[in-house]
């Protein structure tokens, strides 16, 4: 929530060291204005990325994720972004099923020069999100054992 | 010196792991010389009262299987692991929710009226359901509240040791019997069973794993010699812990994933999820959908064994939340 009480979301982001971390490096030097609901996080490469690391952001309060790297054929790895895309498609399957809507985890790509367009896609990321509203996913769990003195940490 | 008791539980379970323990066969022999049963209600005449009155901490082992999914089971949960020096969540259900804890793809409501009303094979013109609380001429019956979301037993209570699968095999059973007999325990916490992946115990070949389809079980006849993921079946193998000596693939059908995820692993979809992509042989997003439109219920198929488990535990729950509508097409 932002100061005046209108949602502004939590997006997780996973960005590749080789391009769409430079590209946001780009856009904050280039002094391009764009939200500041991104929390990133820099990986080597998208094809690092465990599916894992968007179920932990989810669970743990993220409203979204968003994952960038290099354009197909140009991953650093050569490889890597293509593991990605694999993932991806299956991942966002299987959060379907899990009741979460395809806008809050995305894959996009920006090269080291996209500045531009890694600014534009955060800001239709974060726009697409803000519709969608909170996530809170511990909502989804509250406790309901009658016996437990408390929530069971896990 | 009077022997080690014992004591054995069901919580949300299909009695599948008492099984296991009766298939221990003469085995079960040592376990009866070696302990004192003192509870077993699948076997025994054993009320709640007398783990109750027994005092704190007087029971050395308890096996607990079953998921945790209403008021009874915890109740117990909490019972038995205040009675108990060593509380085991043994089996699939009691470590990571499994087949029960598939509801938590649902919730209480949604399996209530599917359950009571909706199903193909139900008859209920009167709509009956069941009530917490009903009143007949003897008195007052109550029944245990149910809950919306399935839990394994570690999310209730302490839990010192984890035995997987369903049900958990009678060599595995035997290995943590002697561990606890001879009292060579590993740490508290730990997983009984090996570090390794399903694949390390399948004698399949394995060679570069490309594929241009997913086959259901009833789709095809798989050969004796290939490993069943390059033929285009779910295998959950290669992401899932060995120990049951790749029972499944061994006779043509596809790891389920009952022994649950590898050492240090947090969320065995997830992983089973990365291995899967990875066999897919395309390059674009159009061509991996094309593939994927082959695999229905992707989910169930990650999570079968481990949803309460998982990082998200379950499905958005209905009330309060926006949902979309389940991604499993049909095939
Ligand atoms: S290095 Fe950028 S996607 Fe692989």
């Amino acid at each position: 929530m932002s100061d005046n009480g209108t949602f502004k979301p939590v997006i997780v982001g996973f960005l590749c060291n080789w391009c769409s971390y430079r590209a946001a490096d780009l856009a904050g030097t280039s002094r391009m204005g764009y939200p500041s609901t991104l929390r990133d996080i820099r990986i080597m490469c998208t094809g690092r990325l465990d599916p894992t690391f968007v179920l932990r952001a989810l669970q743990k309060g993220a409203d979204g994720v968003l994952i960038m790297g290099c354009h197909p054929g140009q991953c650093h790895y050569q490889e890597g972004n293509y593991k990605a895309i694999r993932r991806f498609a299956l991942l966002r399957r299987t959060l379907r099923q899990m009741g979460i809507e395809d806008e809050r985890v995305q894959l996009h790509w920006a090269s080291a020069a996209e500045g531009v367009r890694f600014a534009e896609t955060v800001a239709r990321v974060t726009k697409e999100i803000t519709a969608l509203g909170p996530l809170d996913w511990t909502h989804n769990i509250p406790n309901e054992d009658p016996y437990a003195e408390e929530e069971a940490h896990v | 010196m009077s022997k080690p008791k014992l004591a054995l539980y069901w919580a949300s379970s299909c009695g599948g792991c008492e099984i296991a323990v009766l298939s221990l066969h003469e085995k079960i022999l040592d376990v009866a010389a070696a302990f004192d049963i003192v509870f077993w209600p699948c076997v025994m005449d054993f009320k709640y009262a007398d783990v109750e009155a027994m005092e704190d901490g007087e029971i050395d082992v308890c096996l607990f299987n079953g998921a945790i999914r209403n008021d009874e089971n915890a109740h117990l949960a909490h019972l038995l692991r205040k009675k108990s020096k060593v509380l085991v969540a043994f089996g699939a259900c009691a470590f990571g929710g499994s087949m029960p804890g598939l509801a938590n793809f649902a919730d209480r409501e949604q399996i209530f009226d599917f359950v009571y009303k909706e199903s193909p094979s139900t008859v209920n013109p009167d709509g009956v359901v069941p009530q917490k609380i009903s009143n007949v001429d003897e008195g007052e019956l109550t029944l245990p509240t149910f809950w919306n979301t399935v839990k394994t037993l570690a999310q209730v209570v302490p839990v010192d040791y984890y035995l997987p699968g369903c049900p958990p095999e009678a060599s595995s059973i035997e290995i943590a019997v002697n561990a606890i007999v001879t009292g060579q325990l590993p740490p508290p916490g730990s997983v009984i069973g090996p570090e390794v992946t399903v694949c390390d115990e399948c004698s399949r070949t394995k060679s570069e794993k490309k594929i241009k389809r997913f086959y259901r079980p009833q789709e095809i006849i798989p050969n004796d010699e290939e490993c069943l993921l390059e033929q285009g079946l779910f295998c959950a193998g290669i992401a899932t812990r060995a120990g049951c000596g790749a029972l499944c693939p061994s006779v043509g059908m596809g790891c389920r994933g009952c022994y649950g995820p590898n050492e240090g692993v947090i969320d065995h979809g997830a992983k089973l999820l990365t291995g899967i992509a990875s066999v897919l042989d395309a390059n674009t997003p159009e061509e991996v959908d094309a593939i994927l439109d082959t695999l229905p219920d992707p989910a169930g198929y990650f999570y079968r064994f481990h949803l309460p488990d998982s990082l998200l535990r379950r499905k958005a729950r209905k009330n309060g939340q926006k949902l979309i509508e389940s991604a499993a097409e049909p095939a």
